[in-house]
């Protein structure tokens, strides 16, 4: 007999917890009883779930169960391995950290009638996407897929009240149900090649063939819309800055990396991927992750930005896949082995920085009682534990030593270097993505500079918030995501061997002689991240003790000799984002409105500047005009006029007639 | 062992210096005497035992730009190597560790200019950080036109490649003019930055710093000295790939040679006026460009 699953279990009974403890909420009447349930059950759940995840990332075991479901073709096969393992990890622990804070920032007194409705799909899009993970028969993915895709869309639209957020969430819906209908497209082909539901690898030589290319691109599609790479990110923007800020912290930190998994998941079941796949995937990186910063940076809604930094990291991630996949094809394990272990770091890294970002940013919003950023400034001062978890999430977010970012973008970067080593025009394409990928790493820095700086910097520009202190369970969710953002940081060596079980599930096949902390050197990178800890340490020691020697006064800031500045004649974000914004106008195609300043002595002048979203504004919404004008013309056929009708059908015998 | 010891004693002694030889190189090229050689190191011991007046409002982020501007160079100089020695610390990939964390400096730089609150500093925090992302990628072509022709990632082998210059001369000419701007716009010396103007409007670097002062305002140029002795050290490598035999001439060598880049950027700033602002994206893509092109030509 079999041993007893024991860390799928304990992932089932997490998944369980987290659905089970929303429900007494629906019944409860709203308040303190109901909710401390539903947190319980969430906090209860995800404990249980990462200690599963962990056991199965770090040992590389692997689980299943299967029970027969009574549905043609269907059956409960679920089986965790390294490769789920490491999509569940940061699935539980945000969802654990995002249903504290959440429960304390959309709280019944705020939100009377939805509160209780977001706890329960809360705990119901956890379950579901442990459900997505584990699933490895096609019709129970798509169910638990559906489930997953259906409380997003509750939870997007969390607050009914708001017309933004039933928009965004319409939006949503449109694309998820796209994104859905593509997948059944993709099981549907995926069975004809197999001849199974079950997720069973293909035979080789069948990827090359046309069905593979296009099981391919309907992968892509299906799970890109998920996922969110450009140009499938459109609804990503709109649905990530409507949420409450805990569920854009589970969305943009877990949700969307599904789609990620997806990808992953199906490229495994692919013994001999051809080139073009990972170099599409390489393009497609690229593409998403500097555009999708250039995007962030003209945002002036800080939640918008935000959303906007997920698409970047979505290409960063899908870049160290398209390493992964090209290393395999090129017959190089060492290669794929850096970038999809690098890509799934950078999984687990960003649901760690995005999540913190977000509960950060949501605290914000809720003090400023806006999310212009060009409204804010100075909130170091009213949020001081806020700000420095913030500023720990940017740093990490833009790819600095020595925090965790940092670690995940290294893997990538030496998948591609080796790479851009060979010899031959493949290298090139890695030649050319490193430099990408340091554009991306420098955009994303400025605009964390800027995020952080027009928040969190600087004085108030408007009237003072009103600040309400900062409760642990504010506090406390960000600081664990921060310290875990250190942690991977300082020592990544410590989830090596986790990540070497996950990619050789992602890729089966030669696996590379050289262990992965070897490979990538990352204990002497540690040490480094370590060393250079001390080194600021050491300088920042030096610096207080010479300013404790000599008295230091506070005196207004220079303005070029103006003396009396005021706070609205500070930099604001638009202002600090113009370079930046100014190289990318040919894709960003920012718009800008106004009076310009005339004559001398002007009366007044006024200025102002947005970046929509291109893809949305330019394609998505006129080709739906255009479709939409179409069906109006259709409706001419249909006069409601019995005369007519038979008309029709006389016509259309006529015309058979004709062709027979 | 001595040769880490001499590597980290000439990282702290030696960048306050450069600016002194170059104030003496444009000081020379005008007729003029110009300030005392060592008039860094006196500057460094005044500000150092002054109070400072930290501007209203601002937080600890005002002074984490001064020490992660000290601390990023001083770290980032360990795994450069000097000369013919090579690097204290050296791993596969350790160029990407360079680069960031002179990155990150950048951040707490621009982040603290930002604390102030003042329109002008945020302007130079804005330039910094836009002209640095279009710097970052030519950095980044250039240590992949290394990597190929030396076959390594660690910055000890890859930039000693004496012989590269006879197998890949073209491509290593190209990225050394594409570095060279690089060495002068991130260290904000003309034709990108004039360090000397008094316009705070036309100011990249020194509009960041406009209100540090004391021991703060000591730590950014002692950091702003040592990102120039750095960055002049890793583009001396890929001019000279030259080891000398004997360890003592090296290091002569070495020093001999970072001075000589200090007064070949006395010799730029003496004889080009600064760019205009909206010219400078221009130069910086133009110097990705030729270091692409050197990439380009290593494609075999």
């Amino acid at each position: 007999m079999a041993p007893a699953p024991v860390t799928l279990l304990l992932v089932l009974g997490g998944a369980f917890l987290c659905v089970a403890g929303g429900v007494p909420g629906l019944f409860l009447p709203p308040g303190a009883p109901a909710r401390r349930i539903a947190t319980a059950g969430s906090v209860g759940g995800s404990l249980l779930g990462l200690a599963g995840a962990a056991g199965a990332a770090l040992t590389g075991r692997v689980e299943s169960l299967t029970r027969p479901w009574p549905l043609p073709a269907a059956a409960l096969h679920l089986e965790l391995d390294a490769l789920s393992a490491i999509f569940l990890v940061p699935l539980f622990l945000v969802s654990a950290v995002a249903a504290v804070s959440g429960a304390r920032s959309f709280g019944d007194a705020e939100h009377p009638a939805d509160a209780r409705r977001t706890r329960f799909f809360f705990g119901l899009i956890t379950g579901a996407i442990a459900l997505v993970l584990l699933a490895r028969n096609g019709l129970f993915f798509l169910a638990s897929w559906e489930v997953m895709a259906l409380s997003a869309f509750f939870l997007v639209t969390a607050d009914r009240s708001s017309r933004e957020a039933r928009d965004a969430g319409r939006l949503y819906l449109f694309a998820t149900h796209a994104g859905t209908l593509t997948l059944f497209g993709f099981f549907a082909v995926l069975r004809h090649l197999t001849g199974s539901t079950e997720l069973v690898p293909l035979a080789r030589g069948v990827a090359g063939t046309d069905a593979g290319t296009a099981l391919f691109a309907l992968a892509l599609v299906g799970f890109g819309f998920k996922a969110g790479i450009l140009p499938l990110h459109f609804w990503l923007p709109p649905a990530h800055a409507a949420a409450p800020a805990h569920v854009s912290a589970l969305m943009s930190g877990v949700l969307i990396k599904t789609g990620i998994y997806g990808i992953v998941r199906f490229t495994s079941l692919v013994p001999d991927p051809p080139a073009s796949w990972g170099d599409l995937l390489l393009v497609l990186g690229v593409a998403s992750a500097v555009l999708g910063v250039a995007f962030a940076l003209g945002q002036h809604d800080l939640k918008r930005l935000l959303a906007w930094h997920s698409v970047e990291n979505i290409g960063i991630i899908v870049l160290g896949l398209g390493a992964g996949l090209a290393g395999r094809a090129a017959g190089r394990p060492e290669w794929a082995l850096l970038g999809l272990a690098g890509a799934l770091f950078h999984v687990v890294n960003h649901g760690l920085f995005k999540s913190l970002l977000f509960l950060g940013a949501g605290e914000v919003v809720h003090v400023a009682g806006t999310r212009e950023m060009d409204r804010m400034g100075g909130f170091g001062r009213v949020l001081p534990k806020t700000a420095f978890f913030f500023l720990a999430g940017a740093v990490a977010i833009s790819g600095l030593p020595p925090l965790n970012g940092f670690a995940s973008e290294w893997l990538v970067y030496l998948g591609l270097f080796d790479r851009a080593q060979a010899s031959g025009a493949d290298a090139l394409r890695a030649a050319f993505a490193a430099p990408a990928l340091a554009l991306t790493g420098a955009l994303a820095l400025a605009c964390f500079v800027k995020a952080h700086g027009a928040v969190f910097l600087g004085s108030l520009r408007g009237e003072a918030p009103n600040a309400h202190g900062e409760p642990a369970a504010h506090v406390a969710p960000m600081a664990i995501l921060a310290g875990a953002c250190a942690l991977l940081g300082l020592w990544p060596a410590g989830i090596a061997p986790a990540l070497a079980n996950a990619a050789a599930v992602a890729a089966p096949g030669p696996a590379s002689a050289v262990p992965l902390a070897e490979l990538a050197s990352l204990v002497p990178l540690g040490l480094s991240a370590l060393a250079l800890v001390l080194v600021l340490g050491a300088v920042a020691l030096f610096l207080r003790g010479r300013l404790a020697a000599a008295p230091a006064t506070a005196g207004p800031t220079w303005d070029c000799g103006y003396a009396r500045p005021t706070a609205r004649m500070q930099y604001t974000a638009s202002s600090f984002a113009r370079g930046p914004v100014g190289f990318f106008k040919w894709a960003l195609l920012p718009r800008a409105r106004g009076v310009p300043v005339a004559k001398l002595f002007p009366a007044g002048a006024r200025f102002e500047s947005h970046v929509p979203d291109t893809v949305l504004d330019r394609a998505i919404v006129p080709a739906f005009r255009a479709g939409a004008w179409l069906a109006q013309k259709g409706r001419a056929l249909q006069g409601g006029r019995l005369q007519l009708y038979l008309l029709y059908v006389v016509a259309t015998l006529v015309a058979l007639l004709f062709r027979v | 062992m001595i040769d880490t010891l001499v590597h980290v004693l000439l990282v702290l002694a030696l960048p306050p210096l450069l600016p002194g030889v170059i104030a003496r190189t444009k000081a020379a090229f005008a007729g003029r005497n110009g300030p005392p050689l060592l008039q860094g190191y006196y500057d460094l011991a005044r500000l150092l035992r002054k109070g400072s007046v930290l501007p209203a409002g601002s937080g600890w982020v005002f002074l984490a730009g001064p020490v992660a501007g000290v601390a990023a160079p001083l770290f980032a100089s360990l795994l450069l190597p000097f000369g013919g020695h090579s690097a204290p610390v050296s791993f596969a990939g350790d160029m990407i560790l360079f680069a960031y964390v002179l990155a990150l400096s950048r951040f707490f730089t621009a982040s603290a200019a930002l604390d102030t609150g003042s329109a002008f500093e945020g302007m130079g925090a804005a330039r910094e950080v836009a002209f640095s992302c279009l710097a970052e990628p030519a950095l980044f072509f250039g240590f992949v036109a290394l990597a190929r022709i030396s076959g390594s990632l660690s910055l000890s082998t890859m930039l000693g490649t004496g012989p590269g210059w006879v197998t890949a001369g073209a491509p290593l000419v190209l990225v050394a003019a594409s570095w060279a701007v690089v060495l002068l716009a991130e260290n904000c010396r003309i034709p990108f930055d004039d360090p000397n103007t008094h316009l705070e409007l036309t100011m990249i670097h020194e509009v960041m710093v406009l209100d540090h002062g004391g021991p703060a305002f000591g730590l950014v140029l002692y950091g702003a000295a040592m990102k120039l002795f750095v960055l002049s050290a890793l583009f001396l490598r890929v001019v000279f790939p030259f080891n000398v035999t004997d360890p003592r001439l090296d290091w002569i060598a070495f020093v001999a040679g970072i001075l000589l880049v200090a007064i070949s950027i006395g010799v730029v700033e003496s004889v080009m006026a600064r760019l205009r602002l909206v010219k400078v994206p221009q130069l910086l893509v133009g110097a990705c460009v030729l270091s692409a092109f050197g990439m380009l030509l290593l494609a075999r």
